[in-house]
Formats: C-alpha cells, structure tokens, sequence
C-alpha cells in the first residue's frame, strides 16, 4: 500500500517528508529502543514510536523506513522536524495510542 | 553505424550549441583540408581538364606552374571551354587566375574559412602554408567531417573522464598492491544530535561505489551502534575510521576511555551501562554489541578500563551483501 493512502486512511499528520509518500509500505515495527528497531526493522516499514529526539530520523534513515510514526500525539520538537525535511525522512503524528493506529494500519495491509 | 548514431543522439543532449562554435575556433584548417590535392599546371589543355574532372569526379582543380599555385579551373570554366568548342585550348585561357582566388591559410581557425565559404558562395577554398604553396584544398563537406571527427574526439575523451569519475570504476582506476579508502570522523560524547550522521555518510558512499543495498545496511546499523557507544560511554568521545577496500570493509571504533570492564556481560543482549538520561531517550537498550555481532562478519574489541576501548568490525564484500557463509 501507498504512503500517502494510509496517512488519509489513518487520519495522520504529516510533520516532514511530504515529497516521499509514494512509496510502497510493507509493515510495521513497534518499539521505542533505538537499537531494537536497528536490529528489527526492515525496509518499507512503519516505524511506530513515542521517541521525538533527533536520533529517530538517523535510526530511520539507516534502516529505510517507509517513515516514523509518533504516536498519542507527543509533541515533537522543531529540530527533529528538521532534521526530518532535511534528510527526507517522513515524519507522521498520530492522534490515537500506538496500539490503536497500528490495528488500524493491519487492516490495511 | 551505432557509433555514428550515439554520436548524433548525444549532439543535442549532453552538448551545448557552443561546444560547435568552440571546436571551430579551436580547430585549424590544416587538421579538416584535404591535403595534397590534384593539380594540373596552366599549359595543360581543357580536354585534360575535362577527362580528369569525369573520371577522378572533380568540380575544381587547382592549377601549378612549378610549385607555384596560379589559378584553379572549375566546371564552369570547363563548360565555356565546351560552348566556345575550346577543349584544345590551354587551361590559361580559362583558368580563375590567382589574383581572384578564393584562399584560406592552413593555420587559421575553421571559423574564419567557414565565414568565406559563406560570404563569397565559393564551393571550396584553396589552402596555402606560411610559404604560399598550395598544401590542401577545403570544401563545407571537410569542415563537417572534420567537425564530427573533433567532436567524436571530444566526447570520448569526456567518456572516459565519466568512466573513471563514475564511483564503481574509482577502485579500477587507482593502482596499488592494495587500494583502499579511508573515511574518518570525529565522535564527540555526549553529542546525540549528531549520532547516526557519520553511519549515513559511510552508508552512503558504500551505496554510491556500487555496494549491494543488504551489505550498506549491514555496515550502517554496525557503525551506528558503535557511534552511538561513542557518544553516550566515552568520556571524551572518539573516531569511526572507516578503511573500505574492493573486497572488505573494516569499520574501527576508538576511544581513549574509560574502557570495558567486562566484555563479555557487555556483550550480552539487554546488558546495559548506559545512563537514565541516554536510556530514556531509547538508547541503552542493550543491543549495541549484539547488533554488531549480528551484522558483521568478524568482531574484535580491545579494551582497558582506563586506557580505552578499539572495536573493529569487518564485513566481507559479497555479491548480495548477505553475511558471508550464511
């Protein structure tokens, strides 16, 4: 599925990266231990997290997420925002917890 | 015909207009003429003339009296001869002579002969050297071929600066008994909005010298982890020295202290020194050595609590950039 149809889908808030939400979404990965998701996300993937630092965009940008997913929207600093559009990594906001955006998310997939 | 095809394909892409207009200022008469052409001297007769003009398919011939250039006959010259019933008559007669010949100098610019060929609607310019003797003749159908010749030139030689600029090729191109290349950076502790950068860039340049995506992804989640234990355990950061050669790469991590007390608890997954403050923002998670384990295909550490700490992983280069033998 495309990007940019499950931020619509979802009702996410898309924080930086507007101009990569064409590519394809394979999954999910669930975990706010930075080198568990180094470890365990693949490519393609959703990472969802409740990190809001600078690092998240490195940590994604290493393992080629499809894009970060901050969920219960927890508020996230400029800097990382940045870092975001200047690495062109896709930063969403979710509303809802993590466990219901991504039951939602499977659905999908 | 292929050549001649990417030649004429690349002309309106890759080159601008004014790469022709330089090549004919830079080009010289001399390397487009036709050299040593066919003469006759000004006592032949236009029969000869119009023999050599049918079977050698000439439209003009320059005529010489001992060595020295006097005229030249052309078409029209020889179809006077023909209204006149004058072919017995001597080329002298008919002859352009020399005072209103057209000329070019062998090392003048192209440009500069192209401009006559265009003002005076001659159809070939009479070519002399710096001692005024005829050396070529120079006709529009010279000018281009030696134009596509100089431009065929030019891009191979802008071909062959791509092939050694393209990444892949960097290694062919430099010999040694052994080639590699160093990336080094600078980690400095306590600086987590820098952590992951220096894993990009080396993540990157593998990409770009042609590395297997899996194998980039290998050497960037390795060298992430050491950075970050560059940044949250020294106590004066460190370097990432990256030696990439064609056949492996070898990632060093190392710091001047304070060194690992025991490796082997540190090497164990969910172990972890790191602080509140580093675990809070999801680091120290445990995992950092584990994942180096995982992603290399040869680990060592050095280490002595107060001396510092080396870490050097290596990871084979394979066609797939899978691990080697798994």
């Amino acid at each position: 599925m495309i990007l940019r149809d499950v931020v619509a889908q979802l009702g996410l808030q898309v924080l930086a990266g507007e101009d990569a939400l064409d590519q394809e979404v394979t999954g999910g990965y669930i975990a706010d231990l930075l080198s568990c998701v180094m470890a365990g996300a693949q490519p393609g993937q959703l990472w969802f997290t409740l990190q809001t630092h600078l690092n998240i965009v490195a940590v994604a940008s290493l393992v080629g997420a499809a894009g970060i997913v901050i969920t219960e929207d927890a508020p996230v600093a400029p800097e990382t925002v940045k870092r975001a559009e200047a690495e062109g990594v896709v930063l969403l906001l979710s509303a809802e917890p993590t466990f219901e955006t991504v039951v939602k998310l499977a659905r999908l997939l | 015909m292929s050549q001649e095809f990417s030649l004429f394909a690349r002309m309106g892409k890759d080159l601008q207009a004014s790469v022709l207009q330089e090549l004919t200022f830079e080009l010289k008469v001399s390397r487009v003429m036709t050299p040593g052409p066919y003469t006759l001297s000004s006592q032949h007769l236009m029969d000869d003339v119009k023999n050599v003009m049918r079977e050698r398919r000439f439209s003009g011939i320059p005529v010489v009296d001992a060595g020295e250039l006097v005229g030249i006959v052309s078409v029209q010259d020889l179809m006077r001869a023909f209204e006149e019933q004058a072919l017995d008559a001597p080329i002298k007669r008919f002859m352009t002579s020399k005072e209103h010949l057209i000329i070019a100098m062998a090392d003048e610019p192209v440009f500069e002969a192209l401009k006559r060929l265009e003002q005076t609607r001659v159809g070939r310019l009479l070519v002399l050297n710096a001692e005024h003797q005829l050396v070529g003749m120079l006709t529009k159908g010279d000018i281009m071929v030696g134009l596509l010749r100089a431009l065929e030139d030019a891009f191979s030689r802008e071909e062959e600066q791509r092939r050694q600029q393209h990444p892949r090729r960097f290694f062919e191109a430099l010999v040694s008994d052994e080639t590699s290349l160093l990336m080094r950076y600078r980690i400095h502790a306590n600086d987590f909005a820098s952590g992951g950068k220096a894993s990009a860039q080396i993540k990157q340049a593998l990409l770009q010298m042609g590395a297997a995506p899996q194998l980039a992804r290998r050497v960037a989640i390795a060298t992430y982890e050491a950075e970050i234990n560059l940044i949250i355990h020294t106590t004066d950061g460190g370097y990432l020295v990256a030696e990439i050669r064609p056949e492996r790469i070898t990632v060093v991590a190392h710091d001047t202290g304070p060194g690992i007390p025991n490796v082997e608890l540190a090497r164990r997954a969910g172990y972890s020194t790191a602080s509140p403050l580093a675990r809070e923002m999801g680091f120290g998670a445990g995992m950092g050595l584990v994942n180096i384990d995982r992603c290399t295909d040869e680990l060592n550490i050095w280490t002595a609590v107060g001396v510092g700490t080396r870490v050097e992983m290596v990871f084979n280069v394979t066609e797939d950039g899978a691990k080697a033998g798994k």
